[in-house]
């Protein structure tokens, strides 16, 4: 196992170097990042050439890479244009959108397993038909409009919530913009999990288990439950990665000033450092969630061994 | 094999002082499958009995009933889309079809447990098998994990799987197919059942390690006097274990008689059938005999006798009446105790 998890980190080093690059790469075609500096004015050009000069941008692409990496190696992921340093803001938006996460994963697992259990073990009777199709429409309608939508009735018409989350981001706050990012997942975990339990429920362990005289409580939690949510934290595990990264959305629609809002502002106006430095610490927890997956799946099926 | 001799008085059952008949009694019992394509009647009004001490052989195709009988006796049927429209089971002389959930729940493991066939996939892959063991002591009789765990101990040591006190922690993957029937028999065992039901518990081994197993069930069933019921379609596991053997077909019994009776005289032409179908060594070289035909279709079972298509014997009336379970007598009409058949023609099948 500890070799098996070395060997997986040192997989980590090209995999993240190759896509920092690609991420620098990207942004660097994407135009001028002088440009946006100046706002909708073009900018005088000898400030801009004392600008490229400043932020090294008069060099070639590579020796831009190989500066930035050096730097990023050292703590230091740069500044914005704005001049705020990137950890500064990283520091202001981690926290609240890992806060959102957790927000998201814990309905996801709530609800969702709850819901695919309940459905899983009645199927074909109408709670199952009922769920499935409500799962059917959250994962058709975008979640921009689920998340307008919610905005307007429970924040805007009926008052029960505050509209836009304020720069404290408390949990409370966070509760709707949470089910909102969640609820796309949380279809698909309902719908993964359902037809998980649909299936083991006929293996013959269950069967044994019922031939045991265990009580239906014991048969659904020790034995059909534990086989059945292998591959439902799989995708959790991988959903994490995914959706701190993918909050863009949500957090425009309530303001909320977690990555998603930084990187949009940083793509918004071309402030390559800061779109580069929050992708390469998304890329990271990717991998690092990628990676606690696999090992939570040798934990969850013993038959699974890492050597 | 050895050949066991229960014909040596057998104690009395454990428990009998209330009641002295027949330890599990079946009558009449029917199951049907609701499908797509109609209703499967997978049980046509089948009838036997089990004492205690005793082995009784359940005898058939693949598709016969036979194991859907041994579930709807365990309540392991899936209903739905499975029913049960008639019959009883009596269970020390109480109908368990019409007892409640809880109820029976209670008999499932301590009073009757139950044997599969595919050890592998009927133990949990993610439980150990020790947990899995002792899981029966902590649900049935409240015990603490520890103590539970001791005795699961003891009960692979009692199935002589060697180690047991340091494999009790391994999962089922980890052992070989043999010492995982015996794991099957010893969870089956851990509560001493007064009767145990086997549902093919050799089939998915090989020929060896085949005998083993069935020594080992044929040996703990003596010593705790408990009623087997042994499904199978190996008819020479079944010469060395039964006592008495009922034949299947189509939902229903067409024959029952004492084991080396069977094998002697058959009285339906589907035993016949059967017997004359196991290759033997004198015939070395010769062509294999083979029942003719298919199992029926359970959505449309033949009208009459159910096998009338394959039998070479068929009449007439065989395609019209369904013949009933008829006791056997000898020529001169003397008694056979226990043998039945279901065939028109059973005077001319044992006596011709």
């Amino acid at each position: 196992m500890g070799r098996y998890v070395i060997r997986r980190l040192l997989q980590m080093i090209p995999v993240f170097f190759g896509a920092t690059l690609l991420i620098f790469l990207m942004v660097n075609v994407m135009g001028d990042p002088v440009a946006g500096l100046c706002g909708d004015r073009e900018c005088d050009p000898a400030t801009a050439a004392r600008l490229r000069a400043e932020f090294g941008l008069d060099q070639p692409v590579w020796q831009q890479y190989a500066t930035y990496m050096g730097n990023v190696f050292s703590g230091d992921f740069g500044t914005a244009f704005n001049g705020q340093r990137v950890t500064e803001l990283m520091a202001g938006a981690f926290p609240v959108t890992i806060r959102l996460t957790l927000v998201a994963i814990v309905f996801e697992i709530v609800i969702g397993i709850s819901l695919g259990v309940l459905t899983g073990l009645r199927r074909g009777r109408p709670v199952d038909t009922g769920v499935l199709l409500m799962t059917l429409v959250v994962i058709s309608i975008p979640t921009f409009v689920t998340g307008l939508l919610l905005q307007l009735l429970l924040g805007v018409k009926w008052g029960l919530v505050k509209p836009a989350v304020s720069s404290a981001a408390t949990v409370d706050e966070l509760l709707v913009p949470g089910l909102v990012l969640a609820s796309v997942s949380l279809a698909y975990v309902t719908r993964l999990t359902r037809t998980s339990v649909a299936e083991n429920s006929r293996a013959d362990y269950v069967r044994t288990a019922v031939a045991k005289g265990l009580p239906r409580r014991r048969v659904v939690s020790r034995h059909l439950l534990r086989n059945s949510l292998i591959p439902v934290v799989t995708f959790i595990g991988t959903d994490v990665g995914a959706l701190m990264g993918g909050a863009i959305v949500t957090e425009r629609i309530f303001n909320i000033h977690g990555v998603g809002y930084q990187l949009y502002q940083g793509i918004l106006r071309q402030s390559s450092q800061t779109v580069v430095g929050f992708v390469t610490v998304l890329v990271l927890v990717f991998l690092l969630a990628n990676l606690l997956v696999d090992i939570l799946y040798a934990v969850l099926d013993p038959r699974i061994r890492y050597a | 094999m050895t050949i066991i001799d229960k014909t040596a008085d057998v104690p009395a059952p454990r428990g009998s002082t209330e009641n002295s008949g027949p330890l599990l009694d079946v009558r009449d019992l029917h199951v049907e499958f609701k499908t797509r394509d109609g209703v499967v009647k997978a049980v046509n009004g089948v009838n036997y009995s089990v004492s205690a001490g005793e082995t009784l052989a359940v005898l058939g195709e693949s598709g016969s009933g036979k194991s859907v009988t041994a579930q709807a006796i365990m309540g392991i049927l899936d209903m739905p889309p499975g029913r049960i429209p008639q019959g009883e089971i009596l269970f020390r002389g109480e109908d368990m079809l019409t007892m409640g959930y809880e109820e029976r729940r209670k008999i499932r493991g301590q009073k009757i447990a139950m044997i599969f066939q595919d050890a592998l996939s009927s133990l949990n892959p993610v439980l150990t098998v020790g947990y899995q063991l002792a899981e029966m002591f902590r649900v049935h009789q409240g015990l603490s994990k520890k103590d539970a765990k001791a005795k699961a101990i003891d009960l692979m040591d009692r199935v002589r799987i060697p180690a047991a006190k340091e494999r009790v922690n391994d999962y089922p993957h980890q052992f070989s197919g043999g010492m995982r029937q015996r794991i099957m028999i010893a969870m089956a065992l851990a509560l001493e059942p007064d009767l145990i039901i086997a549902d093919e518990p050799t089939t998915a081994l090989d020929v060896t390690v085949q005998a083993q197993v069935m020594d080992l069930l044929a040996e703990l069933q003596r010593e705790y006097n408990m009623g087997l019921i042994l499904i199978t379609h190996d008819l020479g596991v079944v010469a060395d274990v039964a006592d008495k053997i009922a034949v299947m077909y189509a939902g229903r019994i067409v024959e029952t008689a004492p084991v080396h009776e069977l094998y002697k005289r058959p009285a339906h032409p589907y035993t016949r059938g059967l017997l004359d179908s196991i290759p033997r060594l004198d015939q070395k070289g010769q062509e294999l005999y083979a029942i003719k035909g298919l199992p029926p279709n359970l959505l449309k079972i033949p009208t009459g006798c159910a096998f009338n298509p394959r039998c070479p014997k068929a009449q007439d009336i065989c395609r019209t009446d369904v013949p009933p379970l008829l006791s056997v007598t000898e020529r001169d009409g003397g008694e056979l105790p226990g043998r039945h058949s279901a065939c028109h023609f059973w005077k001319e099948q044992i006596h011709g």
